[in-house]
């Protein structure tokens, strides 16, 4: 049976093209069904609520992408996500709360550090997996706890509070503000307009997502068009052909889990802004699994060698439009844990049943 | 004529084991030298030493009378010693052309500033490497798991060549292909030699050694036990000198 | 001749050098001994059992699976689907008029049959349609903890008889001072009388199927086959192991223990919870690993297991009566763990050679 499938889509070029890009497909028929169960699903406003939302899961993808197609896996970034979000959080709150430090460099220094130091557990992952032989596995789930540990004992078990209003400002914002008749104005309501219209106004492109958009493409070019990408494909493909191209395998595979880190590092700085405090990760937040779970649904496989950032991103959007639309709908949102389980079996199972096909 | 490679007194232990013991060898521009042997003899892991994959721990290795030092791939590749292994060590989820450039690619600048992969020139060029040594690959964007034994072998080789490899080395290359394709394989070696590499050949094909290979050295134990001129010897000989004498008498 | 004895040293350096994790155990609670006040008593080592039997259950349990070479990310989630199925049965069947006793073992046997299935699909998926493991036990973690929370916004389980308490906090043995012995139950004694509790019956219940599990690793045809399976997949296919089936049945051994350690926490602590085993899973790998196990499969003994599972226990324990916050306990389980496999580079077991 398996095989006569695989005959017709073989000689199928549209079949081709749909198994190829089945998530995409799935995104889209799940958009379809949802605009007709769920009232107030298929809304601008709605749309830009899922990807304000998906912000994150779209940064811990993209790491866990490129930790992926390497060969490796990369367990700790929902905690360094947590340690780089206190870390800012706390630093913003003491400058801030000392009152000798204007809010914008607070938040500056607070950001600066916190990303700086999203560097170091990837740095310590990568230098034991790549130099002592460590198992990617057992390396980044260590760094689990230690990240975990740390950011707990940075913020006492509590989430870090009393920042400047400035940062949900920016971080829940939007680009263009706009009412009928009553013009526009870009980066917040128009002047003399309260906070309590803000309802009445149109709000489109938040501010996360044009940052989003600028990471991406810069993950996306690194991947697609330099050395660095084709290098990191070439060692999830095979290692030794790399070693023995003269590929500098070690300090490669130190970089993508510096790199992975970093990127969780900045997720850890939109979660400052967006919620506009330092909050730790709880256990059954579970990013980093969500995360493997979105770039497995866009086709990679955790064997190495294959996966692409956009299908990555798509994977996210699969599983937050599920979330979402089953909410709207008015299903129990328990079933979004069964629903993304499922998904995740179907993307393995397809990409077993065609694997020629990727 | 002086050799273009040469090794002295080179040795590799892995703990206990000594897997190649005190091995001094030469290869000549334009000769095939063979090196046969039982299965753990020593072959690859000698031949892993001269391409940088292990550090030796004793010996040294020679380069046109100069000594070498050779400590890692990139070593022994910017010396010009190219290895087509056993395995192969293609990156089997690239196409051809990115494995013929893999770990050395070509890059432009885009907008006059952002470096970004040359798959024109990548392409190009290597159609050209394929078409001297004439080889035919249906198209070289396909992915290099879907070719066939004898192509990816071609591949690797055309590599090496487009490096400028002035000496191949050459680990089992006829192992697991068809009667045909081996065929390709060692009519390539003979053109490969006539444009004057130094190659150094391992197979447990005495057909393909005695086709090719202009000396046939016997290692056993990681000893060298033999190093002969193939118009002089016979197979027999060869057969003797790697099950070892004590079955001769 | 000197060389000989030089070699002979470091022989005898590497023997040692492997027993790194009990030397480190041993450290631990001299450490603990000595830091800690009230640590050395016999009343605290029963509490470290106590408290660590979810991760000597769940340890082993991942032990199996990752001899195989795979890993069960679900077993946590497993145990938290135990907890709140056998507290909402032992509740309904006491409400339902069914005497204490009844009720709680009907409870638990049926939690246990039902443990079983998540282990099923997962070792299905694995074994028939080559999802790998990371995937297919996380997908189950994912289904457990839906039907878990599903379970729970119904109706969260009440009313369960004081019995489950007693047995889940009560001891097998009871030392009464000045003579007598009680087993099960705490015996009626004069105001002033000192009686000593001994083993606490979830460390009971956990080691008698502990010791079961170890004896069917170590001795029996079907722990060969699990390291057969572990070292060489293919081997063991050639070699006429039905290795399918086997994956299966190691999963679903996976899950029955992580279902019995849920069931045991139900007893200690009278409610069930989604997320009662999520934050064992580095707690478990890390004893495996600690104990010796490789990811790559193929290694690993119960016994070194409950050893790194020890480790863990302790420290949590120790760390707990010194009032050290429990968040320096990730950090140093974290540390232990990377170091766990670089130690183990260090100390080479030794490759017979002549
Ligand atoms: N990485 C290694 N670690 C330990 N021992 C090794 C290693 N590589 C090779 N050996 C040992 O060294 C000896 C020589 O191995 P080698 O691979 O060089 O043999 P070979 O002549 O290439 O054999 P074959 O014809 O089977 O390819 C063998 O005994 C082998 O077991
Ligand atoms: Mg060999």
């Amino acid at each position: 049976m398996t095989s006569s499938l695989n005959q017709m889509i073989e000689e199928s070029r549209l079949l081709k093209v749909i198994a190829r890009n089945w998530a995409f497909c799935f995104l889209i028929s799940f958009i379809v069904l949802f605009s007709f169960t769920g009232r107030g699903f298929f809304s601008i406003v709605n749309f830009q609520n899922i990807i304000h939302l998906s912000v994150i899961a779209i940064l811990m993808a993209s790491a866990e992408t490129f930790v992926i197609i390497s060969g490796g896996i990369d367990l700790s970034i929902g905690f360094v996500m947590g340690l780089s979000s206190v870390t800012a959080g706390k630093i913003i709150q003491i400058m801030f709360n000392s009152g000798n430090f204007s809010p914008a460099f607070s938040i500056f220094i607070g950001v600066s550090i916190a990303l700086v130091v999203s560097i170091l557990p990837g740095l310590l992952s990568g230098i034991v997996i790549s130099k002592y032989r460590v198992p990617p596995f057992i390396a980044t789930l260590g760094m689990w706890g230690i990240t975990n540990g740390i950011a707990l004992k940075i913020c006492k078990g509590f989430p870090v509070a009393m920042l400047p209003d400035s940062l949900t400002k920016i971080g829940n914002g939007y680009i263009l503000y706009f009412k009928r008749g009553d013009g526009f104005s870009f980066f917040g309501l128009p002047y003399g307009v309260g906070n309590d219209k803000i309802r009445e106004y149109l709000r489109l492109i938040p501010n996360s997502f044009i940052f989003l958009i600028i990471i991406l493409l810069v993950l996306w070019h690194l991947l697609k068009n330099t050395k660095f990408g084709q290098h990191t494909y070439a060692i999830g493909g095979n290692e030794d052909a790399a070693v023995r191209s003269g590929i500098d395998v070690k300090k490669h595979i130190v970089k993508i889990y510096v790199l992975s880190s970093f990127i969780a590092g900045i997720a850890g700085v939109f979660n400052v802004f967006q919620t506009g405090i330092g909050n730790f990760t709880t256990f059954g937040a579970m990013y980093e699994l969500f995360a493997v779970a979105a770039v497995v649904i866009g086709g990679a496989s955790l064997m190495g060698g294959k996966g692409r950032l956009i299908a990555s991103v798509i994977g996210v959007f699969l599983i937050a439009v599920l979330e979402n639309g089953l909410l709207i709908s008015g299903i129990e949102p328990f079933y979004r844990y069964i629903a993304v389980g499922l998904l995740l079996i179907l993307a393995v199972v397809i990409d077993e049943l065609f694997p020629d096909l990727f | 004529m002086s050799y273009l490679l040469e090794t002295k007194d080179i040795t590799k232990r892995f703990g206990g084991l000594v897997a190649v013991d005190k091995m001094s060898f030469g290869v000549k521009e334009g000769e095939v030298v063979a090196i046969l042997g039982d299965n753990g003899a020593g072959k690859s892991t000698l031949i892993k030493m001269i391409s940088g994959v292990y550090p030796s721990d004793g010996g040294t290795i020679f380069y046109k009378g100069v000594e070498a030092k050779i400590h890692t791939p990139m070593d022994a590749l910017a010396v010009g010693i190219e290895t087509i292994y056993q395995d192969l060590a293609l990156a089997e989820n690239l196409n051809v052309y990115s494995n013929i450039f893999l770990g050395r690619e070509k890059t432009k600048k885009k907008f006059g500033f952002l470096p970004v992969l040359d798959h024109t020139y990548m392409h190009n060029e290597s159609v050209k490497v394929l078409e001297k040594l004439d080889i035919k690959i249906p198209s070289l964007k396909n992915n290099v798991r879907t070719l066939s034994g004898g192509q990816r072998q071609a591949v690797a080789i055309s590599k090496s060549i487009y490096w400028n490899a002035k000496v191949l080395i050459m680990d089992e290359p006829t192992a697991s292909l068809g009667v045909a394709q081996q065929k390709q394989v060692l009519d390539l070696v003979n053109s490969l030699k006539d444009h004057g590499l130094a190659i150094i050949l391992i197979s447990h094909q005495m057909r393909d050694v005695f086709e090719v290979a202009d000396r046939i050295i016997v290692m056993r134990r990681g000893e060298k036990v033999g190093d002969l001129i193939k118009k002089e010897t016979t197979t027999e000989e060869i057969v003797n000198l790697i099950v070892g004498s004590e079955l001769v008498n | 001749m000197q060389s000989l004895a030089k070699r002979d040293r470091i022989d005898m350096l590497l023997k040692i050098g492997r027993q790194w994790a009990l030397i480190f155990l041993v450290a631990e609670l001299v450490f603990f001994s000595l830091m800690a006040r009230g640590f050395l008593s016999l009343n605290a080592f029963q509490i470290i059992f106590f408290f660590g039997t979810a991760i000597f259950l769940m340890a082993t349990a991942e032990l199996f699976v990752i001899i195989t070479g795979g890993i069960d990310l679900s077993a946590g989630y497993v145990m938290g689907l135990a907890t709140i199925v056998s507290a909402k049965l032992i509740a309904a069947f006491y409400q339902s008029g069914m005497d204490s006793l009844s009720s709680i073992i009907l409870g638990i046997i049926i939690t246990l049959v039902i443990g079983l299935i998540p282990g099923l699909i997962n070792g299905f998926l694995i074994s028939h349609l080559k999802v790998p493991p990371f995937i297919a036990t996380f997908s189950m973690l994912g289904i457990c903890h839906g039907v878990s929370e599903l379970l729970i916004s119904e109706k969260a389980a009440k009313n369960l008889p004081l019995l489950a308490n007693e047995i889940g906090n009560g001891n097998f043995i009871y030392f009464v001072n000045g003579g007598g012995i009680s087993f099960f139950s705490r015996p009626e004694v004069p105001r002033g009388v000192k009686v000593y509790e001994f083993l606490p019956n979830v460390v009971f219940i956990s080691f008698v199927f502990i010791a079961v599990f170890a004896f069917i690793l170590a001795r029996t045809k079907f722990g060969q086959h699990t390291y057969a399976i572990g070292g060489n997949k293919d081997a063991a296919i050639r070699s006429g192991i039905n290795v399918n089936r086997h994956i299966v049945k190691i999963y679903m051994l996976s899950s029955f223990l992580a279902s019995l350690a849920g069931v045991l926490y139900v007893l200690k602590y009278v409610t069930g919870k989604a997320d009662a085993g999520a934050s064992l899973l580095l707690d478990s790998i890390a004893a495996v690993v600690i104990g010796g196990a490789s990811l790559y499969g193929g290694k690993g003994t119960v016994w070194r297991t409950i050893l790194g599972a020890l480790i863990i226990a302790v420290l949590e324990t120790g760390l707990r009566i010194m009032g050290i916050p429990t968040f320096d306990k990730y950090i140093i389980v974290g540390v232990i763990l990377i170091s766990a496999v670089l130690i183990d580079q260090f100390f080479p077991e030794p490759t017979y050679e002549e």
